[in-house]
């Protein structure tokens, strides 16, 4: 077997299993949160009589090992089963929320990735000048603002100052593909804000770090202009430190967005996720769980798997 | 007389051609003698008169939830309340002037003890799906709520129902004891009349309200559009397609109000009140309702035992400051009982209890504690603004002498955790349109929800007595006395009665403030239009 492939076919047995261990934590992690499905579902309402005939028709009074295989047992075969709030069918709910996250992710992602490498290039080749300190410093300021500050900012200039866009951000299935992106315009600025920085900052490390090596001060003495060091020589070998980090953004945009959807009224999975937190619907919140720690593992072994083939040395080994 | 009259015309043809506001008509008809409450129908009345037909009409609420449901049985938050009173009909409504307003029930009857009750079933109300609403329809939907696996928010007001007959268009329930006020308890959000009961699918959201439900997408939106044979179409339902969207963060749902994404909004941020009230086309508007805030202590437990520290405590709260700084004086001061003037039979003439440093040292002193530390815990989400008056309340008790001390606990898990469970802790209540249901719900000695332990044999025996007391001053009478028994020796401590803070945009018409809930009681949407 070439040595690549087995790497990768590791790489996804690993996943899996980790997965699998993710599952168990998960379950364990709702089963030690205080207070009790019934009550919460009832709240300060709730009488006992109600209370008993909620557990028992919940079936929480079966002990936690029962219901973690049971459930584990649906997963496999494609059963998420039904929330025990609302009795509506999980797979169905989470598969238009988790079309809602995607596409809110995909648009930000397709504006953060390649003006955060962008701009790590100009900073790396402008390094320790006024183009550096200027980039690096705007994205510093918008990393470090809380998401939920700079979504007010963005909501007092764009909707009531110059009144752009709609501050509240729900987009509904009919809705045609462009009334989609204007309505999720506002925290998908956001969201750049956020990420931006990072992904930036890793960019001008990983280039400024082989920029120190002999074979590109023989590209230089070759007589190359300094954007094409850059671009041909130095950016090959900085990506996988750069998709890493991408990578680890991408997986944010995800999975790490409750309060930017929060304040947007934005229904994805994140504010789906909390809604059934609080109300302690352990099939919920163990559907979503698996599929955030489903996307984090995927997103990390193709970090993992792009560092691999970009790497000369383990592409072709002695 | 002839003058007033004459007056009284003019002002109401200038409400129906729009040219007097609402505040202003009732300033000048209470000016000739017409009482509030009348004035404020006349006013509804008269406006109704412009109403126009037609639009999208929207709501951005707080309090709904991707768990939500359309079983109404199941409703607990302000949307899925909201939601239920746009597609139901109950049999009865509680009118903002606290009467009875007839609705599937046209005409209630009772036995002289009132225990057995008779409601004529309206003719030609039509359901959504076109079926008649019966007599039995109503006795299902009763039954229904009344079995304890449907689960329903309802339960404690039907289980008392020992019998229901459905004969012809009258349908009659037996009461295992008498109970006056029974029209009320009909008018709860849960008991919407479904076909058959809703035992085929109660989520179905098939009711004879206003609107049928077009979209349901819980924690989102929900989308109605007009019932076609609204059985009162001639006073509400002006709308062509309604909305609810759901905006749980405060920042959020006012921008969205401000931009014009939507028309009304309900719990406005008190701390923005003053802002708001700035801006260009936007209105707040309040309503005095019957929800409050409260401490509550276990009557059973140590320290709370002891009456005087109970009392020491209700001394050394200040309810002004609270009135002012957690409500933006938006809101009254309790006074130790659940009660207020929104209710019918309230007694106004029981002294207003005050903040005394001085009398509540002197009663600490006498309840003999040791001088440690009493815990009071309070979390974010028991009341807006419930951990800074939980500090309020410590630092004027520190002030007598009293070791208050708070102690912040998550919002994660407080009603199952801190609430009925530890000893002293911050709450709310939504309030009751009749002073019995409030006091039956948590201060008789056998209610499920009795958050303080109260129990005392004298007022338990007044409360049942007065239940079935047709004689009205009567009755008024024995809740005064309640009233005393509670405030003197009860675990609960009422600083304040919220007011209901929302806001519309000028271009809603037909507002008319109602204490019995939030957004008109859940029917501004049916209510209003837009101008």
């Amino acid at each position: 077997m070439h040595p690549i492939l087995k790497l990768l076919v590791q790489r996804i047995a690993l996943g899996l299993l980790l997965l699998l261990a993710v599952s168990a934590v998960i379950f364990l992690g709702v089963e030690a949160l205080p207070g009790d499905t019934a009550q919460q579902i009832l709240g300060q309402s709730a009488t006992p009589e109600a209370l008993a005939n909620l557990r028992e028709k919940l079936g929480l009074n079966d002990p936690p090992l029962t219901r973690y295989f049971a459930w584990l047992g649906g997963v496999l075969t494609g059963d998420l089963g039904t929330a025990l709030t609302n009795g509506v069918d999980i797979a169905d709910a989470i598969g238009q929320r988790l079309g809602n996250t995607l596409f809110l992710a995909g648009c930000a992602a397709v504006i953060a990735v390649p003006l955060a490498i962008l701009l790590g290039l100009v900073a790396a080749r402008y390094a320790g000048r006024w183009p550096d300190k200027v980039i690096s410093g705007i994205t510093l300021t918008t990393i470090s603002l809380p998401e939920f500050v700079a979504a007010y900012f963005v909501i007092f200039v764009l909707t009531q100052l110059i009144p752009v866009f709609q501050p509240v951000a729900m987009v509904f299935p009919g809705m045609s593909f462009w009334a989609k992106l204007n309505a999720v315009a506002l925290p998908v600025i956001v969201l750049v804000l956020v990420v931006l920085a990072h992904m930036m900052r890793m960019t001008r490390a990983a280039i400024l770090n082989v920029m120190q090596s002999a074979y590109i001060e023989t590209a230089e003495l070759k007589g190359l202009s300094p954007m094409t060091v850059i671009w041909r020589h130095a950016f090959p070998n900085a990506i996988a430190p750069v998709v890493s980090v991408v990578m680890l953004n991408l997986a944010y945009l995800v999975v790490g967005v409750v309060v930017v959807e929060v304040v947007f009224g934005y229904n994805a999975l994140g504010q789906y996720l909390v809604d059934h937190v609080t109300k302690r619907d352990l099939p919920v919140v163990q559907a979503v769980g698996l599929i955030f720690a489903a996307v984090y593992i995927f997103l990390n072994m193709l970090a993992d798997i792009i560092g691999i083939l970009a790497n000369p040395r383990l592409r072709h080994p002695k | 007389m002839n003058d007033k009259h004459n007056q009284l015309d003019w002002m109401v043809s200038q409400a129906k051609s729009g040219r007097m506001s609402r505040r202003e008509f009732i300033g000048r008809t209470t000016a000739l003698g017409v009482s509030a409450g009348l004035a404020s129908a006349l006013f509804s009345k008269a406006a109704l008169a412009q109403a126009k037909k037609g639009g999208v009409l929207r709501a951005g609420m707080q309090g709904g939830e991707s768990t939500n449901t359309l079983d109404p049985a199941l409703a607990a938050s302000e949307v899925p309340f909201a939601v239920n009173m746009t597609w139901g009909e109950m049999l009865v409504d509680v009118a903002p002037d606290n009467t009875i307003d007839y609705r599937i029930a046209e005409e209630i009857s009772s036995n002289a003890d009132a225990t057995e009750w008779k409601f004529k079933i309206r003719a030609g109300v039509e359901f959504h799906d076109g079926k008649t609403v019966t007599a039995e329809d109503v006795v299902a939907t009763l039954k229904r709520h009344t079995d304890e696996k449907s689960q329903s928010g309802a339960l404690g007001i039907v289980q008392g129902i020992s019998e229901m007959t459905a004969e012809g268009d009258m349908v009659t329930l037996k009461l295992s004891s008498g109970n006056a006020d029974l029209p009320y308890l009909m008018a709860d959000y849960h008991l919407v009349i479904q076909p058959g009961g809703g035992l085929d699918n109660p989520a179905a959201g098939i009711g004879a309200g206003a609107y049928k439900v077009k979209v349901n997408e819980p924690g989102v939106r929900h989308v109605f559009e007009r019932h076609a044979n609204y059985w009162d179409a001639a006073n509400g339902a002006h709308a062509d397609e309604v909305e609810i969207i759901v905006i749980n963060d405060n920042t959020a749902r006012t921008a969205a109000l401000q931009s014009g994404q939507i028309h009304m909004m309900n719990r406005v941020d008190p701390k923005i009140v003053e802002l708001l009230k700035g801006v260009d086309g936007i209105t707040i508007e309040h309503a005095p309702g019957r929800g409050h805030y409260v401490f509550i202590m276990h009557v059973d437990k140590p320290p709370f035992d002891n009456n005087d520290l109970r009392m020491a405590l209700k001394l050394a709260i200040n309810r002004q400051e609270m009135v002012d700084k957690i409500l933006g004086g938006l809101g009254a001061r309790g006074n130790d009982f659940p009660i207020n003037a929104a209710y019918p039979m309230f007694d106004d003439t029981i002294p207003q209890r005050e903040y005394d440093a001085a009398l509540a040292a002197e009663h600490y002193k006498k309840s003999g504690h040791d001088g440690s530390p009493i815990i009071l815990r309070a979390a974010p989400g028991a009341f807006p603004g419930a951990v800074d008056a939980a500090n309020l309340f410590s630092a004027s008790a520190n002030a007598a002498g009293i070791p208050l001390q708070v102690k912040l606990e998550p919002d994660d898990g407080y009603w199952s955790n801190v609430w009925n469970v530890e000893p002293f802790c911050a709450s709310y209540w939504g309030g009751r349109p009749v002073q019995d249901q409030m006091y039956s719900t948590a201060y008789l000695s056998t209610a499920d929800w009795n958050d303080t332990k109260f129990k005392n044999a004298k007022f338990d025996e007044l409360l049942v007595a007065a239940r079935a007391e047709l004689d009205t001053e009567k009755r008024k009478g024995m809740y005064s006395e309640m009233a005393h028994i509670l405030r003197d020796e009860g675990g609960l401590i009422l600083p304040m009665f919220n007011d209901w803070v929302e806001a519309r945009r000028a271009e809603v018409a037909g507002w008319n403030p109602d204490p019995n809930g939030e957004l008109m009681n859940g029917k501004a949407l049916l209510k209003c239009w837009l101008a």
